[in-house]
């Protein structure tokens, strides 16, 4: 399966490379346009970036593979992302990660069987203000504890 | 005790809602400061920057009219010159740029045409985190808005100055927050720091003069050039003024992000503003400025909070991130927990913090579970001493200051009050408290071996 930018995409990326000064700039965020067109970030998504940003594939994929936020390929619907850090942990972090885990029955960076949903420990989500918080793909979810978070699960559900 | 009489500056608008808009910002006299120094020369731009005092509400705590004029002449050094802004804010604690941004991201777009008008700069980035997706949306919206309105594009709110203005989102790494990091990230690469000097004012994104600057500090500008210097100076103490955006999180009420002259008080912080501890349980540490800082103990709770006040009592402002914790949180774990962030987010470029913030983790993973060892605390000692100073950035000094903080008797005088937990820990082989279990002992025996997991 070959990875190709529809025409809008593309567009839009061509008009963004034109605001650096040296192409190659334009890579993390032609990475997050290929994510939001398929999904994910996959191989074919890097060598079609590498091929329009004049630069080797590998150069892509050692770039992308220092950045944690792209979604990588075989991530379930529902990206969730619990915040495990000091000011979240102190407010119950673990209890909330440990109840997704029940509830979803599948640990650390595991995926369910329907393909539904990928749980992650992460590092600072910044809003450790109204922690505990868990990310969901673009969505921030704050105040969470493990009591509400078979509630989030449910409306998580029923969102498809 | 009561809040102390004062008006906001930077959140007057955030906090209500429908104040993101253009509109609502040009209502209250938006944009006006940014006129008013287009008709100033850029010279005097930066005087009144650098008279009002104010310091980088980043990290660093540097003076921002000062880093503005390190910025060398066209004739020295010529080509573009660029503007970051660093909106990667992600240092745990700290959650105030999110706010303005998403609130009030004019006020961020202004402090940016005056900032670039002053060191001569026709290019700016936003440089915002990969987890900001509302925060990047709002921002989007706003850049869009400013171009039509005429306050970015070829001609700047009628003035004939230059400015392209350009958001761009990370994809989740704390290191892009350190300035050089950032500028590579930008660039297209691995967010690899540099080595300073030579500092970004002089080679900086795409190895042009650069000024890197946080949001809250940006945002800072077009009140100083709207209400002058003296106005600014005013507020908070004299050596170290201005309005200042507070983040306290942990064991409070009301945790939140709060807006009061610099220089309030930890205590005035915890139960003026976050309405007091949790179950009123005593405090058991501070960390003033955000993860990174060194702890400090409940008897400091009187030092105001403030660049040079905290430095006093051997600690920093750093981000404004006051994580208060108290007398439920075990040192060991809670320390744990920070190395095993910074061991996550250390770029392994250098040796001594790619290998030192994973040994320091996983040390005191060992103690917390009760395979700590008589020497384990002069091995954390040596290990810090050898991270500090002797890598390109200071990762790997933000990870061993709050280690020393605790341990380091001899640099740190409240070492004294953490150092005997940790100490009881590794004579106890267990944690005091009952944060985890003393498994190292049982993993031990069942493989044979010490786990792969935890050999130091």
């Amino acid at each position: 399966m070959s990875f190709t930018f529809t025409p809008e995409r593309r567009a839009k990326l061509d008009a963004l490379i034109l605001r650096y000064p040296k192409k190659q700039a334009a890579l993390l965020p032609a990475l997050r346009m290929a994510e939001e067109q398929a999904g994910c970030v996959d191989f074919d998504a890097m060598e079609h970036v590498a091929e329009i940003l004049d630069v080797s594939p590998a150069k892509v994929l050692g770039v992308f593979t220092f950045y944690t936020h792209y979604r990588r390929p075989g991530t379930g619907k529902h990206l969730v992302q619990v915040c495990a850090t000091l000011p979240c942990a102190l407010r119950g972090a673990e209890a909330v990660f440990d109840k997704f885990a029940a509830e979803l029955g599948i640990g650390q960076d595991e995926t369910t069987k329907d393909g539904m949903f990928t749980l992650k420990k992460v590092e600072c989500l910044a809003s450790c203000g109204s922690a505990v918080c868990v990310q969901v793909n673009d969505d921030y979810h704050e105040n969470l504890t493990a009591e509400t978070v078979p509630d989030l699960i449910r409306k998580l559900k029923e969102s498809r | 005790m009561s809040l102390p009489a004062y008006e906001p500056v930077l959140l007057k608008y955030a906090n209500q809602r429908g104040m993101h808009t253009l509109e609502a910002y040009l209502a209250h006299g938006g944009y006006a400061a940014a006129k008013k120094a287009l008709g100033m020369k850029p010279s005097e731009v930066i005087q009144a920057v650098k008279d009002s005092g104010l310091r980088g509400r980043g990290g660093a705590g540097f003076p921002t009219g000062m880093k503005w004029g390190f910025v060398p002449s066209p004739e020295k050094v010529p080509g573009p010159r660029y503007l970051c802004v660093n909106a990667d804010e992600s240092e745990p604690g700290t959650f105030k740029d999110r706010y303005i941004m998403e609130g009030d991201p004019h006020q961020l777009l202004e402090g940016i045409i005056i900032t670039c008008f002053a060191i001569g700069s026709n290019t700016a980035y936003v440089y915002i985190r990969g987890e900001f997706a509302l925060g990047a949306k709002i921002m989007e919206k706003a850049i869009e808005e400013a171009y039509r309105h005429g306050a970015f594009g070829a001609n700047v709110l009628g003035s004939g100055f230059k400015l392209e203005c350009t958001l761009h989102r990370g994809a989740g790494a704390y290191i892009c927050g350190e300035e050089t990091g950032l500028l590579t990230s930008l660039e297209g690469g691995r967010g690899y720091p540099r080595i300073k000097p030579p500092f970004p004012a002089v080679v900086g994104l795409f190895g042009q003069p650069t000024i890197v600057n946080n949001v809250e500090t940006l945002a800072n500008v077009p009140h100083i050039i709207e209400r002058g210097a003296a106005w600014f100076k005013a507020i908070g103490p004299s050596d170290d003024p201005g309005p200042k955006l507070y983040c306290i999180s942990g064991h409070v009420k009301k945790p939140g992000y709060f807006e009061g002259p610099m220089g309030v008080t930890i205590r005035s912080l915890i139960h003026d503003y976050a309405g007091g501890m949790i179950d009123e349980r005593p405090l058991k540490a501070i960390i003033a400025g955000g993860s990174s800082c060194p702890w400090i103990a409940p008897d400091k709770i009187d030092t105001p909070l403030g660049f040079e006040s905290l430095k006093k009592v051997k600690t920093m402002f750093g981000s404004a991130g006051t994580i208060i914790l108290n007398d439920s949180v075990c040192v060991v774990d809670a320390m744990w927990n920070i190395l095993r962030f910074y061991a996550h987010e250390s770029c392994g470029q250098c040796t001594p913090c790619r290998e030192g913030c994973g040994w320091l983790a996983k040390i005191f993973e060992r103690i917390e579970k009760g395979g700590g060892r008589e020497d384990d605390i002069a091995t954390i000692l040596e290990i810090c001493d050898n991270m500090r100073g002797k890598t390109i950035c200071v990762l790997a000094d933000a990870a061993a200051w709050p280690v020393q903080s605790i341990l380091d008797l001899k640099n740190y005088p409240d070492a004294a009050v953490f150092r005997p937990e940790v100490e009881a820990h590794i004579r106890e082989k267990r944690c005091p408290l009952g944060k985890h279990k003393a498994v190292h002992a049982e993993m031990v025996k069942q493989k044979g071996k010490i786990s792969p997991r935890l050999v130091v």
